[in-house]
Order: C-alpha cells, then sequence, then structure tokens
C-alpha cells in the first residue's frame, strides 16, 4: 500500500486530514443549537448561516473535488469546448439571486426542508412531491460518486496504492456528518475553500513564470491540438450551440440539485442569498484560472496515462512535494465538503417526503432527524459501493443523466413561486415526459450529452437536457389548457 | 426596471460567434478567453447595482 509515497507529500496530507477530521466532529458544538434531534438543525445548520458561512458552504459544495480534476482534464483533452463551464458558472448567479430568495421565504415562512416541501406547499400534490423529491435523490447519488473519483485520483497521485485509504477517508466522513449535520461541511469549507484558492492561485501565478507566460502556454496548446487534429484554442462552428446550450442548461440545472438547496434554505435570509450571488463569481473566476491548468499541461510537455492525471502530474511536476501534498490535500478535502452536503440534501428529502409521507406520518421532529442520519449514511455506503464495484464510466453516464433529470423538477419548483397557473397534473405529465423524453434521446445518442436537430440548413446539436426542459414545459402548458378546457365543455355542453 | 441589468451575463455569454476570435489578445490571454473571464467581475458589479435598489425597496 506504501510504494513510491513521497513522505513529505504524505505528511503534509495526513496532517491536514485529520485537522479536518477533527473539525468535523468538534463542528456538532459549533454555533451550538439546543438540540442536533430536529432536521432544521442537523439538516440545515439551523437556518442562521450569515453571508461569510453561506459563501464558503455553497461555494465549497458547488465547485467540488471533481470539478478541480475534471475542467482541466477536459480542457486538455478537447480545448475551448471545456470552458463551457465559465459562462456556466457567470449565468447562473443572476438566475440565483433572482429566483433563490423568493424560494427561501417560502421555505422560512413554512418551515420548508426540501424541493419536495415546497411543491407539495404550492400544489398540494403527494404525487408531484415525490417525483421532485426522487428526482433529486436519483440526481445526486451519482454525483456523491463523482467526488470518490475526485479523492481516489489525489490519493492516487501520493503514490498509495489500493481501496482502503478511500474506504477509511469515506468512513470518517460519514462518521461526523453523521453526528454534526450540515454544521460539518460547513465549517470544513473554510479550510477546504482557502486551501483551495492558495492552490490555485500558487498554480496560476507560478506556472506561467516556469513555462514562459501565457502567451506561450496557448501558443503550446494550439500547437498540441493542431499536432492532435483534434480539439483548439477556439470552438469549431460545429461546437458553437453546444457550448451556449450547455452553458445555459447547466446553469438552470445547478441549483435545483438538494446540495445547493440546501446551502440556500440553510442561509439567514433573501439578503445572504443576493449578497452571494453578487460574492460567489469569485469562485468562477478560479475556475476559470484553474480550467487553464489543461493548457499548461501541454506547454510542459506532460504524457499522461489518462486526462484526468494533468492536474496532479503538474503540481508534481512543477512544485516541491510538500506542496504538491498540500495540493492533493485541498482536493481530497474539497470532496468533502459536496459528499456531506449532497448526502445531507438526499436524506433530509427521503425523511420529508417519502418516510414522513408515506412510512410513519407522525414521526416526531426527532424521529425525522435519526431517520435524515441514517439515511445519509446509507447514501455515502452505497456511493461507495458503486464506485468500488461498478466501472467508472457507469458513475459519469449516470451523472450525466442525473443533469438532465434534475432539470426537469425547475417547472414544478420555481414556476409556482411566479404563477399560480399550472395546475399539479399539468407538471407531472409534463416532467413524466421530460424525464423519460430525455433519457431515451441520451440513450439512443450513445449517451452523450448533445442531441442533433435538423432545422433544415443541417444538423445542429443542442444540450439534450435543455431539449428535455422545452419539451417538459410544452407539455405541462398543453396538458394544463386542455384542463382547464374540458370543464368548460362540459358546462357548456350541460347548458345546451 | 433595473432588474433587467441581470440579463445582459446571458446576452453577453450568449452570444458565442461574437467572441469566438483570438484577436485582440490581452496578456497573452486570446479574446475567447479574457472576455468570458471579464464577464465575471462584470456580472458582480451588474448585480450589486440591483441589489442596491432592491435592498432599498425591502
Amino acid at each position: 500500500m506504501l510504494t513510491n509515497v513521497d513522505s513529505a507529500a504524505f505528511a503534509v496530507f495526513l496532517a491536514l486530514f485529520i485537522l479536518v477530521t477533527g473539525m468535523g466532529f468538534v463542528a456538532a458544538r459549533w454555533r451550538k443549537p439546543e438540540t442536533l434531534a430536529h432536521l432544521d438543525e442537523w439538516g440545515l445548520g439551523g437556518r442562521k448561516f450569515g453571508t461569510w458561512i453561506t459563501w464558503f458552504l455553497v461555494g465549497g459544495d458547488f465547485y467540488t473535488a471533481y470539478t478541480v480534476i475534471a475542467v482541466p482534464a477536459l480542457v486538455y483533452a478537447v480545448g475551448a469546448y471545456g470552458f463551457f463551464a465559465l459562462p456556466y458558472t457567470i449565468i447562473v448567479y443572476p438566475f440565483v439571486f433572482a429566483v433563490m430568495p423568493v424560494l427561501w421565504k417560502v421555505a422560512k415562512e413554512r418551515g420548508y426542508v426540501t424541493a419536495g416541501d415546497v411543491v407539495r406547499g404550492a400544489y398540494g400534490s403527494r404525487g408531484l412531491e415525490l417525483a421532485v423529491a426522487a428526482t433529486g435523490v436519483l440526481a445526486t447519488m451519482p454525483y456523491i460518486a463523482l467526488q470518490l473519483i475526485g479523492m481516489e485520483v489525489a490519493i492516487k497521485a501520493l503514490g498509495l496504492s489500493g481501496e482502503v485509504p478511500l474506504v477509511l477517508a469515506f468512513l470518517v466522513l460519514a462518521l461526523y456528518t453523521y453526528s454534526s449535520g450540515l454544521r460539518a461541511p460547513a465549517l470544513i469549507a473554510f479550510v477546504k475553500d482557502v486551501m483551495i484558492y492558495i492552490v490555485v492561485i500558487a498554480a496560476v501565478a507560478i506556472v506561467p513564470s516556469k513555462l514562459g507566460g501565457y502567451g506561450a502556454i496557448f501558443t503550446a496548446a494550439d500547437a498540441a491540438f493542431s499536432a492532435k487534429g483534434s480539439g483548439g484554442i477556439l470552438l469549431s462552428p460545429a461546437q458553437i450551440v453546444p457550448y451556449a446550450s450547455l452553458a445555459l442548461g447547466s446553469a438552470l440545472a445547478a441549483f435545483m440539485y438538494p446540495h445547493t438547496l440546501t446551502g440556500i434554505f440553510a442561509s439567514s435570509g433573501g439578503n445572504t442569498i443576493r449578497k452571494n450571488a453578487m460574492l460567489l463569481p469569485a469562485y468562477t473566476l478560479l475556475l476559470g484560472l484553474l480550467a487553464l491548468l489543461g493548457y499548461m499541461g501541454h506547454a510542459a510537455g506532460l504524457k499522461l496515462a489518462s486526462n484526468n492525471d494533468v492536474v496532479p502530474e503538474l503540481f508534481k511536476t512543477l512544485f516541491p512535494s510538500w506542496f504538491a501534498g498540500f495540493a492533493f490535500a485541498a482536493i481530497a478535502i474539497g470532496a468533502l465538503v459536496p459528499a456531506a452536503v449532497m448526502s445531507i440534501g438526499a436524506a433530509n428529502l427521503f425523511t420529508r417526503n417519502f418516510w414522513k409521507v408515506w412510512v410513519d406520518p407522525k414521526v416526531t421532529p426527532a424521529g425525522e432527524a435519526k431517520v435524515a442520519k441514517i439515511t445519509s449514511m446509507l447514501v455515502k455506503v452505497g456511493a461507495l459501493l458503486a464506485i468500488l464495484l461498478m466501472p467508472t464510466q457507469f458513475a459519469l453516464d449516470l451523472q450525466l443523466l442525473g443533469g438532465l433529470w434534475i432539470l426537469q423538477t425547475l417547472p414544478a419548483l420555481v414556476f409556482g413561486l411566479y404563477l399560480n397557473w399550472f395546475s399539479s397534473t399539468a407538471l407531472l405529465i409534463g416532467w413524466a415526459v421530460g424525464l423519460a423524453g430525455g433519457s431515451w434521446l441520451a440513450w439512443s445518442d450513445g449517451l452523450k450529452p448533445l442531441h442533433g436537430i435538423d432545422f433544415g440548413a443541417g444538423k445542429v446539436a443542442i444540450y439534450t437536457g435543455l431539449l428535455a426542459l422545452v419539451l417538459n414545459i410544452v407539455v405541462a402548458v398543453a396538458v394544463n389548457l386542455l384542463l382547464k378546457a374540458l370543464p368548460q365543455a362540459r358546462l357548456s355542453r350541460e347548458a345546451a | 426596471m433595473i432588474r433587467l441589468l441581470l440579463l445582459l451575463p446571458f446576452i453577453g455569454l450568449m452570444i458565442v460567434p461574437f467572441y469566438n476570435i483570438r484577436e485582440p489578445h490581452l496578456f497573452g490571454f486570446p479574446f475567447f478567453y479574457w472576455y468570458q473571464l471579464a464577464w465575471v467581475p462584470l456580472t458582480s458589479l451588474l448585480t450589486y447595482i440591483v441589489y442596491r435598489s432592491v435592498r432599498r425597496a425591502d
């Protein structure tokens, strides 16, 4: 297990990991509530997180460890196209600014904890509530698995082999999430985010000077793509619509996920969210610079076994080993925060919108917290088993579908905040058609996120999730019009 | 009406053919890259302007 391990890197990694583990358990006493045996406390940290805590928490669980590995890897592999993450994580914030304070207000006033609660409150439909909750849980599971992949890459880069380190790290995570709830990732997010900022700023400041400046980096990447015959530092004409539609679709989906919504619900008010919409783009700047590590990989002439190795290899090649250890710890700890919040978000959904509704309607607040704690444990074990037993590609494919699925909950969750026009039946049928139609399209395209549509002047590829959302909304509107027309038709027949 | 400022980032970033070009470079960055990166602080600024008016309305 301990072959090829650099002792300095390993010591730094281990020290930071132990620090964070300690913080995870201490978090139960941070901003101490009267009791943790209540879902508002365990699952939402008391809904009292102010601007800074929310900034660290949402930043920490939206920009995940997997992002740190995968975005530079995609940019390394295909070039400009991989940058869609940048417009995506910019336009998401005006959307957050406009919509999320309204959602928070409804949730606070009526004591809602999940998206499922909001939908039930708006439409009084158990069916729609279950649809939204089940979609949330299903979309989140592969997302947690993805964090494990990020952690695996960091642990492997450290020179550790085998699955024992990953299992241990995850077990620790499961235990402190169980005991501290959302307070644990909120507290750890401080450390994680500061570490990631240090790593990325060091990389974008120091690496270019070793590689001849940014001009040289772009030139080297350009040459590498020309030599390879695919990819490029600009988009090809065929990539333009995919680029824009992936950015837009991802931005609309981002805050429908249980983990991001948990961050929103846990904040202390509408203005906290608005201020965060203003301040969170700092992470986007970081992400944009991080993406450039993909090009730096070309400029440094790295020879990689897998695209995912570009970030770890860059640090190993260009930095002293202790700092590489720091960077790998940042990535591994970076996986803990989103994994914890995701499992809490999924557990909240299961408890509030399945257990309380279908199994034990008389469950006490303490009982709710208990069920959620156990569920968060099971969700994480499930993700761990999925990574250990199934091919990695399986998690990646499911994550892709998950994005498409979660986007289909947008009409049910958001439209009701502004309109009183849709019936739950119409939204439920729209959701089902969008989900099934989108999944079928993605499946028939070989699990690719893009679907080609012929507008007459040749095929244009568009993000499938966005197409499914359009289908979803069209069907919901049509069904709703039909439902509104039906009783009137009957009335007019009776009158005649 | 000031809320409409929030639409500008969508417009600025969805017109991909407009910024899918190399020149002019800035600090070694092709236009494609620095244009999109520039939208980050710009979006924050626009959000701030809207925030000030919303906060007063509360």
